[in-house]
């Protein structure tokens, strides 16, 4: 730790018995961005997903919105230590999308449009957990915040859930995603604080 | 890629100057890079950089692509380099 | 666990603030005593770090606004809304009291006095500081090196250092200030308020066959189109250098 500088409190940091050790509250929805927001046409938006065997479901825009979808409200907990409590999406669960694709892999690395990547155990995808999201606050998600689609899957740290989702490759390895090749946690729970590779 | 990219805001490569330094002896933002994606060389001064991350991202002020990352944990620095061809560092 | 320092390398230097001056309502100009200071080139930076009391700290990049006397260093801080660093820079930070600061970092925003080639500087908003300090280092090395600069402000409230570059712009031969104010424009002035554009470049700035030094800052927008308009002018690319002054200000 640095010398205290006298006087200086930072930003106001609430903090509560919800917050995982080392988040404090936000009320605004901070944008954080490693590059250029895409746009991508809904004519041309399509979401991939591509098992070991390099068999490849697809789905356009219609087709996933012509899927059931959920509105879960969830808590999310960015690595850069906000959190946000309460957040209501609207999006197609993964279990939805995994109910006709045959795999045995053990897990996904997630593919952005503009050539973001995050890898997790597939298992962490499934059982309610995820979500293709593409409504955030009653709303179309906006272009910053991932839209037209992103992926949800706030029981992990928030760089978990790709913006501007493309696809997810089903893997028996777990290969390293954007960030967790330059020093992130390959699993990230915020319980457990795993902010970085050793936590 | 079929997507048109909204830039957004970005910083210089000099915003690296900080971070680098305390890597390296030298400030290598004055250094040239040649992009491994499309060629184009230039002073890292001159990447664009993405700080509000969880790292920072600088990328081919060209053709977008990532040329360093760079990210400070409490006890290291990552530094991926692997966007760039090679770095001709001044002495 | 404390690490030795690693000659080369920069660690973190404490400062104490001397002395401070109000530029404007919402921008301060920094007086620090740093002990050990190396000394720098106009167009460096500084990183400063905040720390509180609980661990919290919070770190942003200044420019320094003026070269170096002996171990102080001036830095002017832009108060920007929500801001925690400015704010506190700007509104709390009392005669001295000690802040960190790594630096002086960065090789490439920088002009060197030694140059010769003319130079062209066009500052928007905050981003006269390092500017500032090529034009304060000009004059203290007693370059004659010709200088322009073009800074645009919304307002005559918003200018920095407004009366030193009054008087520098009639004492510093060579010289030349030129204002583009974009929301309200002071008594008598010839233009209504406008945006910088093609024509007040190349009116006031160099031709391009003279082969200026460009140094362009302020916010991201800002840069991007006087930079654009150099290029389109036929300044080679090389010779504009440019810093964005980004939204993790603050």
């Amino acid at each position: 730790m640095g010398i205290v500088t006298p006087g200086f409190r930072g930003r106001p940091r609430p903090s509560g018995p919800e917050l995982p050790p080392g988040q404090y509250l936000t009320e605004d929805f901070p944008v954080l961005s490693a590059g250029p927001t895409p746009r991508v046409p809904m004519d041309r938006w399509e979401f991939v997903i591509t098992t070991e065997t390099s068999r490849e479901h697809r789905w356009s825009w219609t087709d996933l919105m012509a899927l059931p979808s959920d509105t879960p409200t969830v808590d999310i907990h960015c690595v850069t230590k906000w959190s946000k409590l309460g957040t209501t999406w609207q999006g197609v669960s993964l279990d939805t999308l995994m109910s006709d694709v045959d795999t045995a892999a053990d897990y996904a690395l997630v593919h952005s449009y503009g050539g973001y990547t995050t890898n997790l155990p597939l298992s962490d995808l499934l059982d309610g957990r995820a979500w293709v999201a593409y409504r955030f606050d009653g709303d179309d998600l906006h272009p910053e915040h991932g839209g037209p689609a992103r992926l949800l899957v706030p029981h992990l740290y928030f760089w978990k859930s790709a913006k501007w989702v493309r696809g997810i490759q089903l893997r028996f390895d777990d290969e390293p995603g954007f960030w967790e090749s330059a020093g992130y946690h390959d699993y990230g729970d915020p319980w457990r604080e795993q902010r970085y590779q050793g936590d | 890629m079929p997507e048109q990219l909204d830039l957004g805001p970005h910083l210089d490569g000099n915003a690296l100057a900080g971070p680098l330094r305390e890597i390296f002896a030298v400030d290598v933002t004055a250094a040239t890079s040649r992009c491994a994606a499309c060629g184009q060389a230039g002073a890292l001064a001159g990447l664009h950089v993405y700080a509000s991350a969880p790292g920072m991202v600088a990328r081919c002020p060209s053709c977008e692509e990532v040329v360093l990352r760079m990210v400070r944990t409490p006890d290291a620095a990552w530094l991926d380099l692997r966007g760039a061809v090679a770095l001709r560092i001044p002495m | 666990m404390a690490r030795a320092a690693v000659p080369g390398r920069l660690s973190w230097r404490v400062g104490r603030l001397a002395e401070a001056r109000q530029e404007t309502p919402t921008a301060r100009t920094l007086v620090l005593d740093v002990p050990g200071w190396p000394g720098h080139l106009p167009g460096q930076h500084v990183d400063v770090r905040l720390t509180a009391e609980d661990g919290y700290s919070a770190q942003r990049s200044y420019s320094l606004a003026a070269p170096a006397e002996g171990g102080r260093v001036e830095l002017t801080v832009q108060s920007v809304p929500e801001g925690e660093v400015s704010a506190y820079l700007t509104g709390v930070y009392s005669t001295g009291d000690p802040v960190e600061l790594r630096g002086p970092v960065g090789g490439w925003f920088v002009w060197r006095p030694a140059g010769t080639q003319p130079v062209l500087l066009v500052a928007g908003g905050s981003g006269i500081v390092p500017l500032m300090a090529m034009i304060r280092s000009r004059r203290a090395a007693g370059s004659r090196v010709p200088f322009r600069l073009i800074y645009s402000v919304r307002t005559p409230g918003d200018v920095y250092y407004a009366d030193e570059l009054r008087r520098r712009a009639r004492d510093d031969a060579g010289l030349d200030v030129t204002f583009v104010y974009t929301r309200a424009v002071p008594e008598g002035w010839p233009h209504p308020p406008r945006r910088i554009g093609v024509t007040v470049v190349n009116t006031n700035g160099w031709p391009p066959a003279l082969t200026p030094d460009c140094y362009v800052c302020g916010p991201t927008g800002f840069v991007e189109t006087v930079a654009d308009i150099l290029v389109a002018l036929g300044h080679d690319p090389r010779r504009v250098r440019t810093e964005r002054f980004g939204p993790t200000g603050g």
